[in-house]
């Protein structure tokens, strides 16, 4: 029953390729892989289950392992390599960080140095600046009080001076010989009336 | 030759005889049984000299092993799930082995084993009682439960169970005679072609020669067309074998 039905489909599915075979294949036997009086049509079956047992042993046990092995070993190659260069990137990461970080310290140390060095600088002027201020005014101070010992020296000189022209004036003038003290007081009173 | 006889004997190629001498006949070892030993090892053979560096930069030969790996990996995962890594060797060796039984088929004088029935009836019967056993193993009884879409009316049950196993059952048989049918075409009409260029020279002589040129045109186009057959067919199979496993893991 299988048989005829199986041949039926086959014939059918063939039809259009297996035409001119059918016409011209002559009293031969017929389709030869159908001929199941051929016992090597059968015997062929038995040999393909063993065939096939040893092929897939062989693969699943021997070869398709291999395969997976080497598939395996190379995942693992490269997510090692990706993990180290991840690693190296991390860390040049961290360097240009601390590189970063160092620059911007030495900017700000040479910030505080240069801010530091200018308000020394400013500072020693400054006292510098006191200083000779200090010694000017000293000076100054010196140079007055010369200034005023010297009007004082002068301004007693100008009593004698005048005294003794107020004296000659006289003698030349009224032949008189005027009493110095006299002459002395006057001169004394004229000079402390213009001041 | 066919020619001789004037007729087109299509059918001589997909012959069974005894293949290795002496000690194939004493044992019933056919032709085909030859092809599917050259086939299984050329696989082999290739994963082993492909692998054999194990570089971390594939070759050309490591890069087709693992290619071919990863395809039908990707297809079990992608079809059946995360189960389907269990079922992977099995869904590798079988597409593997039908598509180097279908491509050594396509050299002159080579036997091609997927046209036979028989082969690829037992191969369509292996992956049945495969799905059938996951499911059972999985699910226990409540496998049966497959045979009834879930919210059907009671009523209809005398109709759609049967026509459930009966589609149940005729998987292997469409999974079987697909394969087998497209080979056998293709190599039937290979067969057809080539005897009717040697009928032309024959009957018409110098003149058949220009005639001939036709069914040549039409044979290597098939060629291609062939190749092209043989990756599909091993592909559809494997990847009818990974739906009916999904749907023995998942049941619907």
């Amino acid at each position: 029953m299988t048989r005829l039905m199986r041949a039926g489909l086959v014939a059918l599915m063939l039809a259009p390729a297996l035409a001119p075979a059918w016409a011209w294949a002559g009293e031969g036997e017929g389709m030869p892989q159908l001929n199941f009086a051929n016992s090597l049509t059968g015997s062929q079956v038995v040999w393909l289950a063993i065939i096939f047992a040893i092929f897939y042993v062989l693969l699943s046990r021997v070869a398709l392992p291999q395969v997976a092995q080497v598939l395996e070993q190379r995942s693992a190659t490269i997510a090692g390599d990706l993990e180290a260069a991840r690693g190296a990137k991390e860390q040049a990461d961290l360097a240009v960080q601390e590189l970063t970080l160092a620059t911007r310290k030495a900017h700000a140390d040479a910030q505080a140095a240069i801010a530091a060095a200018v308000a020394e600088a400013k500072a020693e002027a400054a006292r510098h600046a006191v200083q000779l201020n200090q010694t000017l005014e000293a000076q100054l101070a010196a140079a007055e009080q010369q200034i005023t010992a010297a009007r004082g020296t002068a301004m007693a000189a100008l009593r004698d001076v005048a005294t003794e022209t107020a004296s000659a004036m006289v003698q030349r003038l009224a032949s008189v010989a005027a009493p110095r003290e006299t002459v002395d007081l006057a001169v004394g009173a004229v000079l402390a009336g213009r001041g | 030759m066919a020619a001789e006889k004037s007729t087109i004997d299509a059918l001589g190629q997909f012959h069974l005889d005894t293949g290795l001498g002496a000690i194939g006949r004493s044992v019933n070892f056919a032709n085909s049984n030859v092809m599917m030993v050259v086939a299984a090892a050329l696989v082999l053979l290739a994963l082993h000299y492909g692998m054999r560096r194990r570089a971390v930069v594939p070759g050309r030969l490591q890069a087709l092993a693992e290619i071919g790996y990863q395809f039908i990996h990707d297809m079990c995962v992608e079809q059946i799930g995360e189960e389907g890594k269990r079922f992977f060797p099995f869904v590798f060796a079988l597409f593997f082995f039908i598509l180097i039984g279908n491509l050594i088929g396509l050299f002159p004088y080579f036997f091609t084993f997927t046209s036979h029935i028989a082969v690829t009836g037992a191969l369509a019967v292996l992956v049945i009682v495969l799905v059938t056993a996951v499911a059972l193993r999985i699910h226990g009884l409540h496998f049966f439960s497959y045979f009834w879409p879930e919210g059907a009316p009671v009523v209809l049950a005398p109709l759609i169970v049967p026509i459930e196993i009966i589609s149940y059952i005729s998987r292997p048989v469409s999974l079987s005679i697909r394969l087998f049918a497209n080979m056998t075409a293709g190599h039937v009409m290979f067969e057809v072609f080539a005897t009717f260029m040697l009928m032309l020279v024959g009957a018409l002589g110098a003149f058949g020669y220009v005639l001939a040129l036709g069914p040549l045109v039409i044979n290597i186009a098939l060629m291609g067309f062939e190749v092209l057959v043989a990756f599909l067919q091993a592909y559809v199979f494997a990847v009818l074998t990974c739906i009916y496993l999904h749907d023995a893991v998942h049941l619907h």
